[in-house]
């Protein structure tokens, strides 16, 4: 038995429309059906993060979820951050704070504080920590994931939000 | 993946109708899907039908609160459980043992039925269910009854579950008096990784109560009734004792997240910090001056 469902969603704000097969996770349709492939494959269980989206407004494991699942539903992923050309707050800390090393983990981390500053807009150092752990980074960098959490979490800004980030201590050396 | 049909019922009788239809063995529930899908990944899992339970007008998500009890609906995440400040408030070892659970991704996916319905040994919301007496309410097109968890599971992935049956909720009966309750866990790391072994200790007026997780082939509760343990001013060899009694009902595997022995040895260990910050908790609850019966 090999057939397709409909799966209508509102992706990082745009209706789609495709046909998806049972066994499809979400991972998988948003990779291969609709391109967006900033979302990532690691271990495939659940346990690394690499794919964090957000359903509903909640992080979620998108290799954990099936694609017909979420029908009628609104997704976000780290594609959706951006609006007019220009990166979001949180996407401007993890380039100031030199949060990104390999880069593979970024887009799940990414997310998973996103949902977390939405839920918590100025969460405390331990409060980013159990908020991101579910995303592993291999690179081990996540001193300064935290630090980009806590620097996007930071004073409300305005629209010219890059230039009032503080500078991170060891960048500026 | 191996192929599989899915269906979305829209009621718990399309459910039934979904149910009598299957063969038995073929069909697995999804609702956070976060043991299904691995399962359905690794190969271990392949059943002919997966029925998506979020879509069913009579069963929605929530948890319902009474003086006397507290349902949590089967489609109900773990997020909302530990969020919800009544629970919060009455069964504190519930939300610290389903806090442990997976990450916030898995947390919000995955549904305290279905942590128990997987039947895991190591299922780290189990030994807080069962120290709370946590009922099982199980329907299909016959009616409705209700198991104990403690009769529930069976044994390793295997539950009194039958094939034409559902679980639509798990209810917590308020402690009638005062009850203080904690949840213990040992693991290689913390986060995303299941439990070398976990507990809950539940103390009231006189009974001590112990739920004991990933030591046995299911999770099992041991009482002591002698008052010994709830006493903490009770002769101290006396307690000590009780409790490696206790503690020596458990049957641990060895396996890649530690030896029998080690696991026996950290159960004594964990036993006795539990029962320490219950007893702390059970003195800190205000009902204890209310002069509620023991």
């Amino acid at each position: 038995m090999t057939d397709t469902y409909p799966l209508r969603a509102t992706i990082n704000g745009v209706p789609r429309s495709i046909e998806v097969s049972s066994t499809q996770t979400l991972l998988d349709a948003l990779r291969w059906d609709l391109d967006l492939t900033g979302s990532k494959e690691c271990c495939a269980e659940g346990e690394c993060g690499a794919c964090t989206v957000l359903v509903g407004g909640q992080a979620v494991n998108a290799c954990l979820v099936l694609a017909v699942e979420v029908d009628g539903l609104d997704i976000t992923t780290i594609e959706g951050l951006a609006t007019g050309g220009r990166l979001s707050r949180l996407q401007d800390a993890f380039l100031e704070t030199g949060a990104i090393q390999c880069g593979f983990c970024i887009p799940g981390m990414v997310m998973a504080a996103a949902a977390l500053l939405d839920e918590n807009p100025h969460p405390r150092p331990d409060e980013v920590r159990e908020g991101l752990a579910g995303n592993l980074c291999r690179c081990a960098g996540y001193q300064r994931i935290v630090d980009a959490v806590l620097v996007a979490a930071g004073p409300a800004m305005g629209d010219d939000a890059s230039a009032d980030v503080p500078e991170h201590e060891e960048l500026s050396a | 993946m191996k192929p599989f049909g899915y269906a979305r019922p829209r009621s718990l009788d399309e459910t039934y109708d979904l149910l009598d239809q299957a063969g038995p063995g073929d069909v697995r529930m999804i609702v956070g899907g976060t043991d299904l899908i691995v399962g359905l990944q690794n190969g271990r899992l392949a059943p002919e039908l997966v029925i998506d339970l979020k879509h069913l007008h009579d069963l929605p998500a929530g948890i319902a609160h009474s003086p006397d009890q507290v349902s949590i609906s089967a489609v109900t995440s773990l997020s909302e459980v530990i969020a919800d400040p009544q629970i919060r408030d009455t069964f504190p070892a519930l939300v610290e043992a389903a806090s442990t659970v997976g990450s916030v991704q898995i947390r919000n996916r995955a549904s305290l039925t279905g942590n128990i319905c997987n039947a895991s040994p190591a299922a780290d919301t189990a030994p807080a269910l069962l120290a709370y007496d946590a009922v099982v309410v199980i329907s299909s097109r016959d009616g409705r009854r209700r198991v104990p968890l403690r009769d529930f599971i069976l044994g390793p992935r295997r539950t009194d579950l039958q094939p034409h049956e559902i679980v639509t909720a798990i209810e917590l009966p308020v402690p009638p008096g005062p009850l203080g309750a904690t949840f213990g866990r040992l693991t290689r790391r913390r986060g995303v990784d299941l439990a070398t072994l976990s507990l809950c200790c539940a103390v009231g007026p006189r009974r001590t109560r112990f739920a004991f997780g990933a030591v046995a082939p299911r999770p099992f509760v041991v009482d002591d009734d002698s008052g010994v343990l709830a006493d903490p001013a009770a002769d101290k060899e006396h307690r000590e004792r009780t409790l490696r009694e206790m503690t020596a009902a458990a049957r641990p595997i060895t396996d890649l997240r530690a030896g029998a022995e080690y696991r026996q040895a950290m159960l004594l260990v964990l036993s006795r910090r539990a029962l320490a910050a219950a007893l702390e908790r059970r003195d800190a609850s205000p009902d204890l001056h209310d002069g509620a019966n023991p």
